[in-house]
Parts: structure tokens; C-alpha cells; sequence
């Protein structure tokens, strides 16, 4: 008995530099989370119930679910596409360095500009007397008769762009750097051309990250509120406006419900930054 | 056998063929000119909109008034206040942490990571559902007064910043070697604040800087959170702002951008390689 090692044994004193952290994040973070999850599962009495996540169903939450998740997947996979090809443009192009520096730079800026701002910018650019819709009104083209308006749907997303484009190209670029010239020069040995190449190698490398980042660009999407806020005050229905909603003053006439929403966007976020994490850990094992 | 001690003829770099390389090139300039109009068309709209506050001729008009707006350098000053504090905050919380879980506990790292992560999982406007229904009522009310509220929107920033804060200064850890360094220290006779203080902070000054300015950018014109606390900070204001003016708001969002632009330009500055020699 004398010899075998002694089982170790809990010691505060270990986990003094770590309690101030998990604390904090109890109080700030997770508390606030756990308080939503336990009220969407408590009925108006008391008793714990299912009821609530049932209500899910209303018609209006699902039109502001429908209305997120198509405005998230429409901005993902257009800003996913257009951010690659920017990052392409950037990196192998051949633009050379400053483009690419001066790129990253606005789109770290860019990335971080959503909101007010960013709303108000593009009320004066395509906003009924915006700049670009006045010359288009001067080239003799009503924008607002052709059917567009910014406060709507497509108007929205194309807002979004402005901060997806640019998360899309700062997360691609690393990816794009580790491409190994190696691979295209084995490629050209074997007497590929730079289409078979892109085809059969560098795409299906590729394919984890831009999916990876296209998931992440949804999320950003989807949970975003104050962009959508500050554009349409509420007008289109999205998931984080009925939250918004919902606090102010209970518009679903159910509390419960409300919180069962805040739930689900939780659900969904949560589902984006695993599948995320996933496939980013799975394009790390060639690009890495 | 002879092992050849010339080295092999090394094929010069393979660039494609010319006519390859022109037609990519081509291609990359029209993405990129698509990709800078669709990024500096709304930015160039809002300045010169900006500058037409005045009838008939150009000019810094509107930029004027919305210095003199009554509203403007307190809400400004408020945000600025409260950034700071939240970012003081998370230093102080997120440093003794990553520090600790690199140096004793690295078994815990992962589920440090997991949290600090949450801020992407739970977005703005649930979390600050969440603190209102938990904080608006005994026994942990602090929704019932302007400057409790305060407090708790502060709180709310220090953890939005998690994700960037900890990542910053884990990688800056990394960097260095934490165990010699610090038994280097304690052989020396330094106690625990010492360590910290003198020895851990300043070899982590450029990644506690980049996570400071990213988290002054975030959080200088935040709107939901302050929005439901009802607090008079930037965000709000701004949103209020282009509600009830014309030209002003041009103003607001050229400057709004040049905080933003500022604080990604600092990062870019500190976190470039210095040259050593």
C-alpha cells in the first residue's frame, strides 16, 4: 500500500487562478442562457412542460424562422461565393501585394461595420433619395418602380453583404495560402490543366473550409439584429426582430413562447459553430 | 555507387503558361473592381452626402451640427467610458486565465475554450433577453436603475469580447515560453502579481492591444444590448439620429466609420512584424 501513488486529491488552491472566469461567465453568459431555457420549459402554472417548444408552430414564428434562415442561406452562399473568388482574385490572381494588403485591411474594417452605420450608409446610396438611386433616376431609371426596395427583403440582404463578403475573405485567404505549389506542380507533371488541377485537387481541399466558412457566414447572418433594426425598424419579420419584440412587449401573447424562440436561435447557432468547427478541423489536416 | 555531390539542376519555378496567367489576371481584376464598387460606392454616396448639408454649395456642414448636437459627445463619451471598462474587465479576467490554464491546468483548456466561445452561440439579442429576465427582478435585481444597468451592460461587453480577448492572449502564450519565464521569476523571488505584472503582461503587450482595439470596435456603437437597457449610449443615439435628422446621419456614419477604421488600422500596425537588428 506504501508505495502506490496517492489518488490525487481536489485542491482548491489549483483552481484559484480559473474561479474569477468561471464566475463571471456563470453570471454573464451562462446564467442569462440557462434562466431562457429553463422559462421555455415551464408552463404558465409552473410545471415543467414541452408546450411551449409545441407553440413553435405559430404561424408567426415561423414566418420570422423562414424569413432568417432564407435571408442567412441567401447572403452565406452569395457573399461565400463572391468572398472566394475575392480572396482568389487576391492571393493567386497575381495582384500583387498591396492590393491584398489594402483588401484585408478594409475587410477587417468592413467585417466590424455593421448596424447604424452601416444601414444609414446604404439609406443614402439606394434609399429612396439615395445617390445611386437619384443617378439612376437621372439615367432615367425609377429603381423604386422596378419593384426594388432597400427595406425589403432583398434590400436587406444585400446590406448584408457588406459585413459577409469580407468574414468570407479574411477566413479564406490562410486557407488559399496553404495550397501547396508542390500540388499544382505534380499536377502540371502529370499533365493537368489548370482546370483539372482546380477540379480534382485544390477544390476538394478546398471544399471543408468554404463550406465551413459559408455555415459560419449563416450564422453571422442569422443572429444579427441591429443592422436589420436600424434598416427596416421591424417591418420584415426575422427571427432576432421578434426576440426584440418579444421583450419589449410580449406581441407572441405568450412569454413562454418567446423564450422557446430565443431557444431555438440558440439551437441553430449553436448547430452552425459545430458544423463550423468540424469541417475546419478536416481541412487542417491538408492545409494546415 | 557514387552519391553526386553537385546538386541536381533545380528546375526553375513553373509558371504558367503566359497566356494562363493573363487570362487569371484579367479575371482577378474584374472581381476585384466589382468587390471595391460594391464596398466604396455606399461609403462615397454617405460622404457626399454629407457634404451637401448646405444648399447649393459643398461643404462640413453636417459634420458641424452633429458636433454641437447636444446628444453627441455624451453618448460618445458614455460609450467610450464603457468600453474602456469592459475592456479593463475582460483583461483581468481573461489574462489570470489563460495564463493559469497554459501553465496548470491544461486539461480545462478546452472547456475554457468552449465558453469563451459562447458570445457566437447565444447572439446579442437573446443574451440580452436572457440578463434582463434575470436580472430584473429580486434577488439579483440591477435592471431598476440607470447606473446598475450600466454595470450590467458593461459586464455584458467584457464577455462579448471573450472570443477575441482569449484568443488573442492564448496565442500570444504560446508564443512564449510561460513555464521557463515564470520559474525564471520565482526563482528570483517574485511573487504571483509580480509575475503577472512584470513579466507576463509586457511580453503580451501587442496581443492585449490588438484584443483591446478589436473590442473598442465592436462595442463603441453597439446597439442591441444598450437598446433594451435602455441606455443612452452611442448606438442608440445614432439609431435615434437617423430617425429625426437628414444630414447629420451622413456625418455620423462617415465617422462611425473612421473609429472602426482606425481601431483595424492600430491592430494592423501593432501586430506588424517588427524588424530586429
Amino acid at each position: 500500500m506504501g508505495g502506490a501513488p496517492r489518488p490525487p486529491r481536489f485542491r482548491f488552491g489549483r483552481y484559484l487562478g480559473v474561479v474569477p472566469f468561471f464566475v463571471f461567465s456563470g453570471l454573464f453568459l451562462i446564467g442569462p442562457a440557462l434562466i431562457l431555457a429553463y422559462r421555455s420549459l415551464e408552463s404558465p402554472d409552473g410545471t415543467l412542460t414541452l408546450d411551449n417548444y409545441r407553440a413553435l408552430t405559430d404561424a408567426n414564428v415561423l414566418a420570422a424562422y423562414g424569413m432568417s434562415i432564407r435571408l442567412s442561406l441567401l447572403t452565406a452562399v452569395v457573399g461565400g461565393v463572391f468572398g472566394f473568388l475575392l480572396a482568389w482574385a487576391v492571393s493567386l490572381g497575381g495582384l500583387g501585394r498591396s492590393t491584398r494588403s489594402g483588401l484585408t485591411t478594409f475587410s477587417g474594417v468592413a467585417s466590424n461595420f455593421a448596424g447604424v452605420p452601416l444601414a444609414a450608409a446604404f439609406v443614402f446610396t439606394l434609399g429612396r433619395v439615395g445617390v445611386v438611386t437619384d443617378l439612376l433616376a437621372w439615367m432615367g431609371v425609377d429603381l423604386y418602380d422596378t419593384g426594388f426596395s432597400l427595406y425589403s427583403f432583398w434590400g436587406l440582404a444585400f446590406v448584408y453583404l457588406f459585413f459577409q463578403f469580407p468574414l468570407m475573405l479574411l477566413v479564406m485567404l490562410p486557407a488559399l495560402d496553404g495550397l501547396k505549389q508542390d500540388w499544382r506542380e505534380a499536377a502540371e507533371n502529370l499533365g493537368a490543366t489548370p482546370g483539372q488541377y482546380w477540379r480534382r485537387v485544390a477544390f476538394p481541399v478546398l471544399l471543408p473550409s468554404i463550406l465551413g466558412t459559408m455555415i459560419l457566414l449563416f450564422g453571422n447572418a442569422f443572429g444579427a439584429h441591429a443592422t436589420a433594426y436600424a434598416l427596416t425598424g421591424g417591418s420584415i419579420p426575422l427571427a432576432t426582430l421578434l426576440i426584440g419584440q418579444q421583450i419589449s412587449g410580449d406581441v407572441l401573447n405568450n412569454p413562454g413562447l418567446g423564450y422557446a424562440v430565443a431557444m431555438g436561435m440558440v439551437f441553430i447557432m449553436a448547430l452552425c459553430i459545430l458544423i463550423y468547427s468540424v469541417l475546419q478541423r478536416r481541412s487542417e489536416r491538408w492545409l494546415g | 555507387m557514387t552519391i553526386s555531390t553537385t546538386p541536381l539542376p533545380v528546375a526553375t519555378e513553373t509558371e504558367a503558361p503566359p497566356a494562363a496567367a493573363k487570362a487569371s489576371r484579367f479575371w482577378a481584376w474584374i472581381i476585384f473592381t466589382i468587390g471595391a464598387l460594391y464596398f466604396l460606392v455606399p461609403l462615397g454616396a454617405t460622404f457626399w452626402w454629407s457634404l451637401r448639408a448646405t444648399a447649393g454649395t459643398l461643404g462640413f456642414e453636417a459634420y458641424r451640427r452633429l458636433f454641437e448636437d447636444s446628444n453627441f459627445w455624451p453618448s460618445f463619451t458614455e460609450s467610450v467610458v464603457n468600453a474602456i471598462a469592459a475592456i479593463l474587465l475582460s483583461l483581468l479576467i481573461i489574462v489570470p486565465t489563460a495564463y493559469w490554464v497554459t501553465l496548470k491546468l491544461p486539461k480545462l483548456r478546452p472547456v475554457v475554450e468552449f465558453i469563451t466561445l459562447l458570445p457566437f452561440v447565444i447572439p446579442a439579442v437573446v443574451l440580452v433577453f436572457g440578463l434582463i429576465r434575470l436580472y430584473g427582478r429580486p434577488p439579483l435585481l440591477l435592471t431598476a436603475t440607470y447606473d446598475s444597468s450600466r454595470v450590467l451592460l458593461v459586464c455584458a461587453y467584457a464577455t462579448l469580447s471573450f472570443p477575441y480577448m482569449f484568443r488573442s492572449v492564448d496565442n500570444g502564450l504560446r508564443a512564449m515560453d510561460v513555464r521557463s519565464l515564470t520559474e525564471a521569476a520565482q526563482s528570483l523571488g517574485a511573487g504571483w502579481p509580480t509575475i503577472l505584472r512584470r513579466v507576463i503582461f509586457p511580453n503580451l503587450r501587442v496581443a492585449l492591444l490588438s484584443g483591446a482595439l478589436l473590442t473598442f470596435a465592436i462595442v463603441i456603437g453597439e446597439l442591441t444590448i444598450a437598446l433594451f437597457m435602455a441606455q443612452q449610449t452611442f448606438g442608440p443615439y445614432m439609431a435615434n439620429l437617423t430617425r429625426s435628422k437628414v444630414y447629420e446621419p451622413s456625418a455620423m456614419a462617415i465617422v462611425a466609420f473612421a473609429i472602426t477604421w482606425a481601431a483595424m488600422g492600430m491592430i494592423a500596425l501593432v501586430t506588424r512584424p517588427r524588424k530586429r537588428g
